[in-house]
């Protein structure tokens, strides 16, 4: 059992909860996630750890509400418990001083680059995140982003804050004035799909941090595999980070779908239940 | 305690008498009490429902108490065998459970998933004489049930603490087995587990109706009273690291983290939705409760589901396939059913619940719909050749003999390599190119401190095996650091 300490809303289907692990906090790195399981019947799901605090023996997590698991970690409040939190897992971000880094992120994609930035930062490289999301309001975590980034620029659908557009255009609009060595992407599916599209065309290597299905989380199921170069690897301990021009994203957005239809079915029955 | 196991105790040796040799074997071997086939493929009720009292006091009669027992030696545990058997003979079935405990610490598990009949009873001596051996894994079973369902279960006799602490990777049959010799010998042992249950396959991976889960926890609660402490959710080489198990000031390590890693076959289509590992498939099953509505896991039900491989594992997948019902649940296996590594009894059991058994099968490609979802997998007709490497013939495809199979769901069970964990996470620590940890006779790695056992050294194996191996592991520490 995991006591949560502290809650923040970000948006409606947005929270932070900040969660009593020590170990965890102390052996986490940049790129690590957790698994975890709200309650007795709850799903076992891995969220990417936002940030730790070795002193407080606490992790940070953004969770978004998705399935009932989520839903239900959503409602809870500081001072509740969460069933099950374990991890650290799968295998840190490389960081080394690569020269300029991108960070393209959205949604809650976000919260798990804040570390990554973090330390590339710390590394020495020039770092400049773009932020995306469809309106001002899914915006999260700038400020804490622009205190380790050298320039951060913000990317709304709707043109409602920073510049109008898509985190595409925030990368290139970079990629067209300066060099960049190293492209990092975290989001869903689609939006790393045309992160690596596009930086395939300029030849930016990039590496996307996956969040597939997963059971267990420590390579024991193979729920996570998925298709990079002519491989099949498990995310979970093979990843979560890989070259994002080698996955085969298609297959992976495909495979996210494979129990759409239980989890919304799942979902009407929940939401009929604490109605 | 010396008495129940003495050949040559007094009642030993009067009930020896009692009954000449040749009418103990004209006795017949006891068959098992099993729930219909039909009845039971719909439910997730136990199997097999044991002897009764009067069942196993008849089987008991059957064993010869030989001099020199040779179901003993096909023991990988040590088992008194003949001591318990009379035991239950002469109606002590209490003792016959004190028996078991001195050299088991899962009489209750073993009694109903040992594969008995390549291990003790393949060297019962009525085999010699064409009779059928003695139901060895069935009063093994009758004695650990009667003891737990009695509320009088006994604790083995435990040495006095000696306030050394070793640690156990892994809750697993090794694991536990492991940690249940240290205790008895006085150490103080803490089992690290990464999943939120204790028990590791007994848990995730074997199904409620060859082994509940209450039967596991049952032998996991004997060995918290014996001391053993047990922590959930703590990966070691993740959540710990190594350094920090030595400056927690555990000297030794006994590393049973299992054969934690699916294997596929890397064919076309094989990543399409559902496919899925045996062990996706019964961890969302027996761990996540997902076949049940209050559980928030899903799992497919698939109506035309196929699963690929002969083992254990396999039949356990179809028969969970059955229940969750499927209108098809069938085995494909590209060797002959002589060749199948599962267990008689599995076969067996699988066919009355009414699953399909297509041997000399091997699927080569699966297509899939416009949403990537399976619809129909290719199979290759296969025939045996010369006998390979593991001494079972060997499947050579049939030219140009293919078909085509309609299927929803399809279970890949060919398989699993050891979970790669501890071996990246351990500097110094010999590893095979397999990713088995290499230990010595002892089950001793590279690093003095450290043994291993299980499917981490053997990279697949069974239930009594690992438990062998984690007895073995004790005994050898224990040597270790007395020195």
């Amino acid at each position: 059992m995991n006591k949560i300490i502290s809650k923040e809303h970000f948006s409606a289907n947005v929270v932070k909860l900040v969660i009593e692990a020590p170990l965890i906090a102390k052996a986490r790195r940049a790129g690590h996630f957790v698994i975890v399981r709200v309650d007795k019947n709850g799903e076992r799901i891995p969220l990417t750890i936002a940030g730790s605090d070795i002193e407080k023996g606490t992790i940070t997590l953004v969770v978004q509400k998705i399935g009932v698991s989520s839903t239900k970690l959503c409602a809870l409040n500081a001072g509740d418990y969460v069933e099950d939190v374990v991890g650290p897992l799968g295998k840190a971000t490389h960081i080394e001083k690569f020269g300029t880094v991108v960070c393209a992120c959205g949604g809650v994609g976000t919260a798990p680059m804040l570390p990554i930035v973090e330390a590339l930062k710390k590394a020495g490289n020039k770092v400049i995140s773009v932020l995306a999301a469809r309106t001002k309001d899914l915006v999260i975590l700038e400020e804490q982003m622009s205190q380790f980034s050298d320039e951060v620029i913000v990317m709304t659908d709707d043109g409602s804050y920073g510049t109008k557009g898509l985190v595409t255009n925030g990368v290139e609009s970079v990629i067209n004035r300066e060099k960049v060595d190293l492209c990092v992407t975290i989001g869903p599916a689609i939006m790393m799909k045309f992160v690596s599209l596009l930086t395939k065309k300029y030849n930016v290597p990039t590496v996307a941090s996956l969040n597939t299905l997963m059971v267990d989380g420590t390579g024991m199921c193979g729920a996570c595999r998925v298709s990079v170069g002519d491989e099949t690897k498990f995310v979970c301990v093979d990843g979560p980070e890989f070259d994002a021009h080698q996955i085969n994203f298609d297959e992976m957005m495909m495979r996210l779908g494979a129990y759409r239809e239980q989890e919304q079915a799942a979902m009407a029955a929940y939401t009929a239940s604490v109605k | 305690m010396e008495n129940l196991t003495d050949r040559s105790a007094a009642w030993r040796d009067e009930l020896r008498k009692s009954m000449p040799a040749k009418d103990r074997m004209a006795i017949e071997r006891v068959k098992m009490n099993e729930l219909d086939g039909e009845y039971r493929s719909h439910n997730s009720e136990e199997v097999n429902q044991g002897l009764t009292k009067e069942q196993a006091l008849l089987e008991a009669k059957r064993c010869l108490d030989c001099g020199k027992p040779g179901c003993m030696e096909g023991c990988p545990v040590s088992i008194n065998i003949p001591a318990f058997i009379k035991n239950i003979e002469r109606g002590e079935f209490l003792n016959a459970a004190k028996v078991l405990k001195m050299t088991s610490a899962l009489p209750a598990v073993c009694g109903r998933v040992c594969p008995q009949e390549k291990q003790c009873e393949s060297q019962c001596i009525h085999l010699k004489t064409g009779k059928k051996a003695v139901a060895i894994g069935y009063l093994e079973r009758f004695a650990a049930d009667y003891e737990r369902e009695s509320g009088q279960i006994s604790l083995p006799e435990l040495a006095p603490q000696n306030g050394i602490k070793v640690a156990v990777v892994g809750s697993g049959p090794a694991g536990l087995s492991f940690a249940g010799d240290m205790a008895k010998m006085g150490y103080d042992v803490t089992v690290f587990e990464a999943l939120h249950e204790i028990g590791g396959v007994l848990k995730y991976g074997i199904p409620e109706f060859r082994l509940p889960n209450k039967i596991v926890d049952v032998e996991i609660n004997n060995l918290e009273k014996m001391g053993v402490k047990f922590v959930k959710d703590c990966i070691v080489g993740k959540t710990i690291s190594f350094d920090d198990i030595k400056a927690e000031g555990f000297k030794g390590m006994f590393v049973a983290s299992g054969a934690g890693l699916p294997n596929f076959m890397n064919i076309k289509g094989e990543n399409l939705i559902g496919i899925m590992s045996s062990n996706e498939y019964l961890t969302r099953v027996n761990l996540m409760g997902a076949a049940k509505d209050e559980f928030d896991t899903p799992v497919l039900k698939g109506k035309r589901v196929a699963v690929i491989g002969g083992g254990n594992t396999a039949m356990d997948s179809v028969r969970t396939a059955k229940r969750l019902g499927a209108e098809l649940a069938m085995i494909v296996y590209r060797r002959g059913e002589d060749e199948m590594p599962a267990r008689a009894e599995e076969v067996k059991h699988a066919k009355e619940e009414g699953v399909e058994f297509r041997t000399l099968h091997n699927p080569i490609e699966y297509i899939g719909d416009e949403k990537g979802r399976v619809k129909q997998m290719i199979l290759q007709k296969m025939e045996l050749g010369e006998p390979d490497a593991s001494g079972r013939r060997k499947p050579v495809a049939i030219p140009g003999a293919t078909e085509t199979i309609d299927v929803d769901t399809v279970i890949v069970s060919v398989g699993v390599s050891p979970n790669p964990l501890i071996p990246r996470s351990v500097e110094g620590l010999e590893v095979s190119k397999k990713g088995t940890i290499v230990v010595n006779d002892s089950m001793q790695s590279a690093i003095p401190m450290i043994f291993a056992g299980g499917d981490i050294v053997r990279g697949g194996a069974t239930v009594i095996l690992a438990m062998g191996d984690g007895r073995k592991a004790a005994a050898a520490m224990n040597d270790y650091l007395k020195k």
